[in-house]
């Protein structure tokens, strides 16, 4: 079956769109030929920075033939209707239709034959259609027909379109179309500068391939994989290692057609300053890569940049040229560290005074002060000391406003730590500089350092209640103020540090600390701890363990201290998957159903102690006594946090609890027996609230 | 390059030679080659030959060099490449011929910059101004590593629409100089190409202008005055423009380019009280405004003008 080629041949195409635009073009086209009835073999996409290709192997060369059934008028209809429905099906009298009886009378009935059409027919249609409403995230008009309505919009101008269709064997036709004066055609041209010739191609094999011939690596994994095995090579011939980066590789594989990867130095008294900002001068400004010593594992003074081209001297001018910008940034950033030397953290807060954290939260210098005071209260709670927890939230902030963070937002908080450590801070007070913000994410590292989490847990938690009290919560998808990410950080900061602390409490603080006051204040702390739930159920999901377990232990109601929920959490799970576990909380869910269907018929609930005097079977005996054991045992093992030997006490209800409903009667003949029988039910799930809500676990 | 010039008119010699090269070079391709606009800008894109002459359906073809003054980025003539007064050479091609990239890495050729040994690239840069309303897509040319060009296809200038599209092209012309003659520091850069007592460089042109500029900017300048000078700017743009309607139907305007004068003013008297520092954050963004609404007003009146393409 034929082949498609099609490349669409531009001016350069942004390095971070290019792999999505692939994407869409394979898919839209794929997509497309489907809808047509073209089901295909196999696709592949490509972007370089100035094409996009796309091959679809084994298209059909027809669509299937369709047969479609069209009912027409009743039997006996005025001619108009008549005349419109065969028109409207092609056919030359009644004759040809069929007649079809239903409870209505009888319909004519056309059957429509539609002949299949060639592929190369239906491509010719699709293609312009793809392009004209291709999704780039931004696109520009150009050129003379950029003053005439209905120009096309391209991501940038676009010169040229490959589109061929044929059997292997075969010379391939040109899918014929024209999308704004560009009519299709088998001529590309191969690399601007090294080879910028006209190429005729034919279909994908050969286009790849003259492609190659013509300098240009038109597959992006070939162009990364060249780089990488390059630039690993270079530096391991000269004793350094790369220091790998997967963003800046696919950036760079985005900005080259034929990667020439070289190497070049700078002055090593550049290494005074910290690396991290030597690494964010070179890749975010040069978009080149840094090497280190594979001993000491400290940046080398070279640099691994990526050219378009073989020169023809061997490269040595654009190494120089390189070395020239990296030269004058360095001294650049080398000259912005310095001066931030000169100036103490400190210093720098009356500035916060001028900036506005948010419209409705005030200034940053006022966010500063309820982050102090936040990390003194907590600081007691986390073993933290609460001198250094207010002096590290005091300058946690301050490096915002630097000249190195100004250029170089990511090294926030890193470089307070540097800064604060040179004005002498405490080890302790520095390093929450840096780790007050994280963790970040899901797999972000934990800070353990006691100052670092309780400045961390003050930030975040101010952030949260600022945000809820002004109601700037989380929609959807919609979460500008990463506040998802803030309570999830709360969450681990709790939990892997083992934290002991009432969330409403410290939430009810911090919202006594803001200036604005929500509507119900009253409702603020509960309303977040909803949020803390849905976080740690999203977390808990992620982690492979079931969520329901955390609805089952909130539903306990007054649960605000996360560490010991997560604890409930698991001693729960691993109780679960015991066979214990299972029947008892199937024996559980029996009981609480016969007590829904009974409370609803008899329309009260059967709350209250039951009357031992009542218990006519052993069964009965036997699981009251055990009840209350387990209730004692549980409560006894919850009070010391030993969820483990809770869930053990509970599970010496299973045996009685099987037994009763193996050999008791729930609803006996006498109705002070059954209300007797149903209180000793209630009486299973209260002694199980000891540890959750069983009822919200799903079976 | 011209193998023909005597080695001090070379672009890689002097820096009047390389103007001349680029100026040469641009008006071989159809351009009309300007002199600088005769008011203190930030910016080439600001003379009115590329902010006003990109609207309308008129073709235009210019390139001059433009002064930029920068108020802000003044440093008393002690940073090696940063200044409160620079060049550039801009080019503006309306509508944007097919082939401009192409003549644009012939300009690089014509000014010494052979693509056989030297890496340039095309990349991503948005370009967005938001004192002109005006905003394109294009990129930033690099050469071995250096941002040594901007390129533009202007979608919309002064708020309007462009149609056609002109493309636009900025060079840095002290950075690429420096490139070209290979000097670290713009005041070395050979200014006349000449050798010995004869060698006139950067710095001896403008190396006391950069530290008087300096102090005024940062120090001296009359904030007072500025202020009622924005203010007077900002009047005298609405009144010229309000006067400059040829009748009541609103339909041909004839004083858009003295009401545009007034619009250029005011905001270097903003970009002057901005490097004083006594524009707070919040005010900024709202004489960012003012001037936009005056762009905004200018290009509107320009387009129905003559040269603006109104019948």
């Amino acid at each position: 079956m034929p082949d498609l080629l099609l490349e669409l041949f531009s001016e350069e195409i942004p390095a971070r769109m290019q792999a999505k635009a692939a994407d869409d073009l394979r898919r839209m086209v794929t997509d497309k030929l489907v809808a047509e009835g073209l089901v295909y073999e196999g696709a592949k996409a490509f972007a370089t920075p100035r094409r996009l290709a796309l091959t679809v192997h084994g298209i059909p060369a027809r669509q299937p033939d369709l047969k479609t059934e069209r009912r027409g008028p009743k039997v006996g209809a005025p001619d108009a209707a008549v005349q419109g429905f065969l028109k409207a099906t092609g056919l030359k009298s009644l004759d040809e239709a069929k007649i079809q009886r239903d409870p209505k009378g009888d319909f004519y009935i056309g059957l429509i034959e539609k002949p299949g059409r060639d592929a190369i027919d239906v491509l010719a249609e699709i293609l312009p259609v793809i392009i004209r409403t291709f999704p780039w995230p931004k696109s520009m008009r150009w050129g003379a027909r950029s003053g005439k309505p209905g120009s096309l919009n391209w991501v940038r101008p676009l010169h040229a379109i490959t589109a061929t269709f044929g059997l292997e064997t075969e010379e391939p036709d040109v899918v014929t179309f024209e999308v704004d004066g560009i009519e299709t055609g088998q001529t590309t041209y191969g690399h601007r500068f090294l080879a910028p010739g006209a190429i005729q191609v034919r279909r994908f094999e050969d286009y790849e391939a003259k492609l190659l011939d013509a300098k240009v690596v038109l597959d992006p994994d070939r162009r990364k994989d060249a780089i990488l095995t390059d630039a690993k090579q270079l530096a391991f011939a000269q004793g350094f290692e790369l220091v790998e980066d997967q963003n800046l590789l696919d950036e760079v594989a985005g900005l080259v057609e034929w990667p020439v990867v070289l190497m070049g130095s700078f002055e090593p008294e550049f290494l005074a300053t910290p690396a991290e900002v030597i690494r964010a001068t070179i890749r975010n400004n040069q978009k080149c890569f840094v090497v280190r010593d594979p001993k000491t594992g400290k940046l080398a003074s070279k640099f691994i940049l990526v050219a378009n081209i073989e020169a023809t001297d061997g490269g040595a001018t654009i190494i120089a040229g390189n070395e020239r910008v990296i030269r004058a940034r360095l001294s650049d950033a080398k000259f912005f560290y310095e001066t931030d030397l000169k100036t103490k953290l400190e210093e720098r807060l009356p500035k916060f005074e001028q900036i506005v954290f948010h419209e409705k939260l005030g200034t940053q210098a006022a966010r500063i002060k309820r982050i102090e005071r936040l990390a003194a209260e907590i600081a007691p709670l986390v073993g933290a000391d609460v001198g250094k927890a207010t002096r590290a939230a005091h300058l946690a902030k301050a490096d915002l406003l630097t000249e190195v963070v100004g250029e170089f937002p990511e090294v926030q908080g890193l470089m307070g730590k540097y800064y604060a450590l040179a004005q002498g801070e405490d080890a302790s007070v520095a390093a929450a500089c840096e780790e007050h913000y994280k963790p970040q994410g899901p797999t972000d590292r934990v800070p353990t350092d006691p100052v670092s989490v309780a400045v961390a847990l003050a930030d975040k938690i101010d952030t949260l209640v600022g945000f809820w009290a002004i109601d700037e919560k989380p929609t959807g998808s919609k979460d500008p103020y990463a506040l998802r990410r803030a309570a999830l950080g709360v969450i681990r900061l709790i939990a892997e540090n083992a934290l002991r602390l009432s969330l409403m409490k410290v939430a009810a603080s911090a919202l006594a600390g803001l200036s604005v006051k929500p509507a119900d204040v009253s409702k603020l702390p509960s309303d977040l701890l909803a949020f803390f739930a849905d976080r740690l159920k999203v977390q808990l999901r992620e982690q492979g363990a079931r969520h329901d377990l955390v609805d089952a232990v909130f539903a306990l109601g007054g649960q605000d201290d996360l560490l010991m929920i997560v604890r409930r959490v698991e001693a729960l799970g691993k109780f679960l998957d015991t066979d214990d576990g299972k029947n008892l909380l199937a024996g559980i869910k029996r009981a609480s159903n016969i007590l829904g269907i009974e409370e609803k018929k008899d329309k009260r609930s059967f709350d209250g102690a039951p009357d031992a005097a009542l218990y006519g079977l052993d069964e009965e005996k036997a699981l009251a006594k055990a009840i209350g054991e387990v209730k004692a045992d549980a409560s006894a093992a919850v009070a010391k946090e030993d969820f483990a030997a809770a869930m053990s006490a509970m599970a010496k209800l299973r045996p009685p609890v099987d037994a009763f409903f193996e050999k008791v009667r729930v609803n006996d003949d006498d109705p002070k027996v059954r209300e007797n029988r149903l209180k000793l039910l209630n009486e299973i799930r209260s002694a199980t609230r000891a540890v959750a809500d069983f009822s919200k676990i799903q079976d | 390059m011209d193998a023909s010039l005597p080695a001090h008119m070379r672009p890689e010699r002097s820096f009047q030679g390389f103007i001349l090269a680029l100026q040469r070079f641009w008006a071989e391709q159809g351009c009309v080659i300007l002199q600088p606009y005769d008011m203190e800008m930030g910016a080439g894109t600001f003379h009115p030959a590329t902010t006003l002459r990109a609207l309308g359906p008129k073709p235009w073809n210019a390139a001059y060099v433009q002064p930029s003054r920068r108020p802000k980025d003044g440093r008393y003539g002690e940073n090696p490449n940063r200044m409160q007064h620079y060049y550039q050479f801009q080019v503006i091609m309306k509508p944007s011929p097919p082939n401009l990239q192409e003549l644009y890495l012939k300009s690089l050729a014509a000014i010494g910059i052979d693509s056989a040994v030297h890496d340039i690239r095309f990349v991503e840069d948005d370009w967005e101004s938001p004192t002109l309303g005006a905003w394109g897509l294009g990129w930033e040319c690099w050469c071995d590593g250096m941002e040594v060009s901007q390129f533009t296809y202007f979608q919309q200038v002064a708020g309007v629409e462009c149609s056609p599209v002109a493309g636009e092209l900025t060079y840095g012309l002290e950075r690429l100089a420096m490139y070209v003659q290979g000097v670290d520091r713009v005041y070395d850069l050979n200014f006349n190409g000449r050798d010995g007592d004869a060698k006139v460089t950067y710095g001896d042109v403008f190396l006391q202008a950069e530290r008087e500029y300096s102090k005024h900017n940062f120090e001296i300048a009359d904030t007072a005055m500025l202020f009622e000078q924005f203010k007077m700017a900002e009047a005298a743009c609405k009144k010229y423009l309000d006067a400059g309607w040829k009748d009541e139907k609103r339909e041909a305007h004839l004083m858009a380019l003295p009401a545009y004068d007034q619009c250029i003013k005011a905001s270097h008297v903003f970009n002057l009280l901005d490097a004083r520092g006594v524009i707070s954050v919040t005010e900024r963004q709202s004489y960012i405004l003012r001037v936009r609404e005056l762009a905004k007003a200018c290009g509107e009146a320009w387009i129905h003008t003559e040269a603006g393409g109104a019948a």
